[in-house]
This record gives C-alpha cells, structure tokens and sequence, in this order.
C-alpha cells in the first residue's frame, strides 16, 4: 500500500502550516518522514536546506517533534521529563524558559505531579514544552488537539500563535477543519495525495457555486429530503444545519414547496460562505469522479 | 557524557519508582538463594527400603545391621516375598529392595562366592543411579569385613589387595550447596540482567516514548549503554547480596578473590545485557520479548553444566555452548569460589566472556534503529 503517493509542496519559514484531511489520509507518515523516523521509498525531502537521508543527524538537533500519541515518560513528574528532554538535546530548561514560558507556567505548579496523572489538556501543554526545550527551528504537531476540549483546543491555537515571534517553523496537522482558518497556509490531504494547498480564505474562494446554508429542527429529516430533491447538487450536513448548492447556481424557490410536502414547514435558508469543509467535499467529490471516469475510460479501452 | 550520565539517571529514577520492580529486584535473589540452593540437590538421605532376607542366618543379618546402620538408608518393609516386594517398588512405597537368597550365610561359612540381588526405582535416573552406588558401598564394607575376617583365620598370610581411599578436592564433605551455591548465583545474575532490560526497551517501544527519543540527537551507543549500566550495578548488587547469604546462611567457602568474582559477572552481565537488548530490537511488545527471552533463558541455563557436567553433553552442544555466557560464568564462579582459581587459572574464560559481551553490545547497537 502506499501511504503517500505524488506530493510536493513548500512550507515558507516561520510559517504555520496546516495538513488537513480525514483519518488515514497520510499525514502521520508525511510527518514521520519529516522528523526523520521514516525513509522515503522515493522522492526528495528537504528541511532547512539539509536532505531528510543524508543530513537527519543535524536535522534532528532542529526539529522539535510533538507524536500523535502522548510519548513522554508517564512515570516521570512534569519538571523531570522537561529536564530530560532539555539535557537530551545538550541544553537546560533555563536557557531556553523565555519560549516556553507561557505555556509552561500554566502547568509549573503541577510540576512534581508525574506526566501519567495530568489531564489531557496539560499533557498537551508538557509534550508542546518539551518539543520546544532546544528551540526548535521547525516544529512538528501531528495531530496536537486530538482528544482535546473545545476550550483546550482554541487555547492551543493561541499558543502557536504567539510562538510566530520566534520565527518557528510549525507543520500542524488535524482533521479538525474548522481549524485549518488558524493556520497561514493548508494543505488538504486525502487518500495520500494533496488536494489543494494555499491560504484557508483562497481555498474558501475555490469553492465557485452559491452555497445555501438551510436549518430545520430535523436536521436528519432535512438532509434526507435535501439529497431527493432534483434540483440539488449536493447536501452536507455542516454544525446544526445543511450546505446546499443547487443546479443552475441559483435559490431553486421550489425547494420550499418540495420541503413542505414531506412535512418539513420550519425552514431557514439563506445564502453562505463556503468553508475550507465545503471545498474539502468539493475536492473530494471532483476526485472520485475523476477517478471514476478512469475507470469508466479503462473499461471502454478494454471493450 | 552529560548526557549518557542523564540517561541513566532517568533509567534508575524509573526502575524505583515502580514500587513493585524496586523491591522486587532485591526481594527475589534472596528468596531465589534461600529456596534454590537447599532444594536443588543431589543429596540422597533416607532411602526407602524394602528387604526380603530368605537366609535368616547371622550373616544375613549382619549384612541387614550394617545397611541400616549407615544413614542412607531406612528399612520399611520386610517380607519373604519377591513379589510383595516388587509391587512396593512399583507403587513408589520404596526405592530399593535388597534380596538375600537363602543359603547365603552357608555359602559365606564355606568360603563360596555368593550373590544378592538389588532392585531399584529408577523413575528418576540419577536417583536410582547414587541410591545404587551407596548401597553398593555399603555391602562392599560387608565383603571387606568377610575378607578381613577369612583371612585372619587362616592366620597371618594376607591377601594383596588394593585399598581405594578417596578424598573429594575442592569440596571435601561433597557438600551439594557448595556445588550449587556458585551456579545458582550465575542464574540470578542472568534473570536480572536479561528480562529486566530487554523488558524496559521494548516497554519504550510500547508506550511510545522511544519515538520521542528518536528524534533527538541521543546517539544509539549513549541509548544503548544507558540501558545497560542501570542493570549492571543492579545485578552486581544482587550479587554481593547473594553471595552474603551463602557465606551467612550456607557457610559456603570463599577461597579465591572476590574482586575477581565481581570482575567476572560483570564482564558476563554485559554479555547478558547486549544479547537481551539485542532480542528485544526484534520485538515489539513486552510479550513478544517474554516469550523469546524465556527460550533463550532455558537453554543457557539448562545447557550451561549447572546440573549436567558439560563434558557428558554431545559435541554439537558443546559448539553451541561456546556462545552461551553462562558456560563461563558457572565454571568461573565454581573455580573461584570453591578452588580459589586466580585470574591467571581462569583467562581463557574470562577472555571467551569479554569476546562475548563485546560482540553482543556491538550486535545490540547495530540493530537498533532510530530510522524505520
């Protein structure tokens, strides 16, 4: 099988940088081969000038590499596994506290706590302190807010945020899409390819059609009708109500009527933005019919 | 350096932080010492003893006397029956049957040869081989009495004969806890260093955290050699503790240089320690590594000649035995311990441990990967 098949892109210094895509997509072994724990069977990587085969000794001085799953010591208190990892990479927790200060002192007085008993949410603050002990120049997050409350999850984001001023590299990934608006630029990732990579408000922009964004109570009920309506072209569910986009590009008004007749008499709708979500499908639907017209294509060779 | 002086100190802050490993690591070579050494024996006392005596004759029951007299041996059953005999054997009520045909003693009278006949249980070979041989010793007594005692009558001519007198080197009172003492303690030393450090790398691997340590700059002989040194001073404690109990509890000699005997078992931990965290590269979970650690376990122990001399092994054995650690340290304790054997004695073992470990570390370093 193969993880990752025909990518390329660049990632700017000191920029933030989204991989997005469902589970299995990929981004685990892109990242992987990014820190240096996995050879590419082919292609070409390049970190900070240095090549991933030949320069991984120097690149890992300059990585810092947050794992999917929670990797510090679980029987080491919070200041031990800091200590560490600090030591570990030729360095002190001293000379580096200024980057790490605002995350770490939020767990500091949990210090002697060991990292086996923190909560989710400061387990995720101690993994990102630890990732930055060396000062890192390119820091890699695979799938930091896995797991993690909304609240924890948005305080997450801030922090990375603040982290811009040190002029750090950050490759992040999620499948969350509601967070790919927090990074400086995505990359959508599906079945190991890229689908698209640029700005989160241009990937909105690639999403040409009128977007309806439709509410009723019974959102299931709605969906269902939604997709047997003929003049839709596509219905996804998105929060408390349904992305629509309909043949001719337009408000199709008969929609109401066709909705009261199966019983659905609270609707709401009205034009919408399209999010990084409604292109993702987008691309994702354009590709299957991609893929399904090769086959189409392959059959008729045969014939 | 600062960092491999960091590694282990994580090494150790977690080995004891783990309440149960922490005691265990002491609990159990005293347990090990105290149950082993006395329970694995060769020791014979109190056979069981079933006599069928068809004479009844004064010479019959000299020989019965002198059988009971010598503390081997407890008489439990006495009929005229062979076959109430044999069937006692059959059902383990007794390991020996002793039959005395009649006319024995007027055989003896009249100056005839004369036989007697010795059943014995041999369920458990080695068993039924010494219960054999003692109570062999025992009516050879009896013939040189009869010897004695002939040619005494026919006055002052006597017969040549060769007297075999023994005297057992090394162990004189051919204690078995002496001879066992050296082995057991080998054994120890290898259950510590073996599962205790195979089972922490791969644990590594389970839970994850050696993929933040790939990632770092840690070289692979820093990662290595912090895995090693925790278990070597454990294992060099559990040692000293080992051998104290056998000088306290066991009284067991101490004739050569025990700095040597250290110098020695740390050479073998190492060997020990690469060849598990050698193993454990190959495993990826704790149970994967239990299950092949024991393999290897049995057969360094059972062919290292702690039970069977290595001399009596097939040949292709004794090949495979030339990279099995324990061979050395078993002989190397035993020499040391009870014969006093000083480094110049024991060179070409300690030389073979060091080739050994050497090869082991190396072998453990080169198959561990910080790149899948």
């Amino acid at each position: 099988m193969m993880a990752l098949n025909d990518i390329s892109f660049d990632v700017n210094q000191g920029e933030i940088f989204g991989f997005i895509g469902p589970d299995g997509a990929g981004k685990t072994t892109l990242f992987r081969i990014l820190t240096t724990l996995l050879l590419p069977d082919e292609g070409e990587v390049t970190l900070m000038g240095l090549d991933c085969r030949t320069g991984f000794r120097e690149l890992r001085k300059n990585i810092g590499y947050m794992p999917g799953r929670f990797s510090l010591y679980m029987d080491l208190s919070v200041e031990e596994n800091l200590n560490f990892y600090a030591t570990v990479f030729g360095t002190t927790v001293k000379e580096n506290y200024g980057l790490i200060q605002d995350i770490y002192s939020q767990i500091e007085p949990f210090k002697n706590r060991l990292a086996g008993k923190l909560s989710g949410g400061m387990k995720q603050k101690l993994a990102l302190s630890c990732a930055l002990i060396h000062k890192p120049e390119l820091l890699v997050l695979d799938e930091p807010t896995t797991g993690v409350d909304a609240v924890s999850r948005s305080e997450f984001w801030e922090m990375l945020k603040k982290l811009r001023k040190y002029n750090i590299t950050i490759l992040v990934s999620t499948p969350y899409m509601d967070e790919a608006m927090q990074c400086d630029r995505v990359a959508l990732f599906q079945e190991g390819k890229i689908l698209s990579i640029d700005e989160p408000d241009k990937i909105r922009d690639g999403f040409r059609r009128k977007l309806f964004s439709v509410k009723a109570s019974d959102r299931y009920k709605l969906i269902t009708a939604l997709r047997n309506f003929p003049g839709t072209v596509s219905a996804y569910p998105f929060g408390d109500s349904v992305h629509v986009t309909f043949t001719g590009d337009e408000l199709d008004r008969s929609v109401y009527e066709y909705l009261d007749q199966t019983g659905i008499h609270d609707v709401l709708i009205h034009e919408t933005r399209a999010g990084i979500e409604d292109r993702f499908l987008e691309l994702m639907e354009q590709g299957i019919r991609h893929k399904a017209q090769g086959i189409r294509d392959k059959v008729g060779e045969v014939k | 350096m600062r960092t491999i002086f960091y590694l282990i100190r994580k090494e150790f802050l977690q080995i004891f932080r783990d309440k149960f490993i922490g005691r265990a690591i002491f609990a159990i070579p005293i347990v090990q010492m105290l149950v082993l050494v006395p329970a694995v024996t060769f020791e014979i006392k109190s056979l069981n003893l079933c006599i069928v005596d068809r004479d009844l004759t004064t010479e019959s029951r000299k020989l019965v006397n002198q059988v009971v007299g010598s503390t081997f041996f407890r008489v439990i059953f006495t009929t005229f029956s062979e076959e109430e005999a044999n069937d006692l054997l059959s059902r383990d009520k007794c390991d020996l049957i002793l039959q005395i045909p009649s006319g024995f003693g007027k055989d003896i009278g009249k100056g005839n040869p004369v036989k007697v006949f010795v059943s014995a249980n041999a369920i458990n070979a080695s068993n039924a081989q010494l219960s054999w041989a003692y109570l062999n010793g025992v009516i050879g007594d009896y013939n040189m009495d009869i010897i004695a005692e002939n040619t005494g009558n026919q006055g002052l001519v006597t017969v040549p004969q060769i007297q075999v007198t023994n005297r057992y080197w090394y162990n004189e009172m051919l204690n078995y806890k002496y001879y066992m003492l050296p082995g057991i303690l080998g054994i120890l030393v290898l259950a510590i260093g073996f599962l205790l450090a195979g089972l922490n790398l791969v644990k590594e691997k389970e839970s994850g955290t050696i993929e933040q340590i790939n990632v770092t700059p840690v070289k692979k002989y820093h990662f290595i050699i912090a895995k090693m040194v925790p278990f070597l001073v454990i294992g060099l404690v559990d040692l000293a503790l080992g051998l104290t109990l056998g000088k306290l509890v066991f009284g067991v000699p101490f004739e050569g240089n025990i700095a040597l005997l250290f110098l020695c078992s740390a050479i073998f931990l190492v060997a020990v320690l690469g060849f598990a965290l050698f193993l454990s590269t190959f495993s990826g979970t704790q149970q994967q590594f239990m299950f092949t650690a024991f393999f290897f376990m049995i057969i360094f122990i059972l062919m290292s000649g702690i039970f069977t001399p290595l001399e009596s092994m097939p040949v292709w054995a004794q090949t495979i035995d030339l990279v099995n650690p324990v061979v050395y340290v078993m002989r190397i304790n035993r020499m040391v311990l009870l014969k006093g054997s000083t480094f110049h004695d024991i060179s070409r073992e300690i030389v073979a441990l060091t080739v050994i470990a050497i090869a082991f570390t190396a072998l453990a370093i080169n198959r561990y990967r910080k790149t899948a």
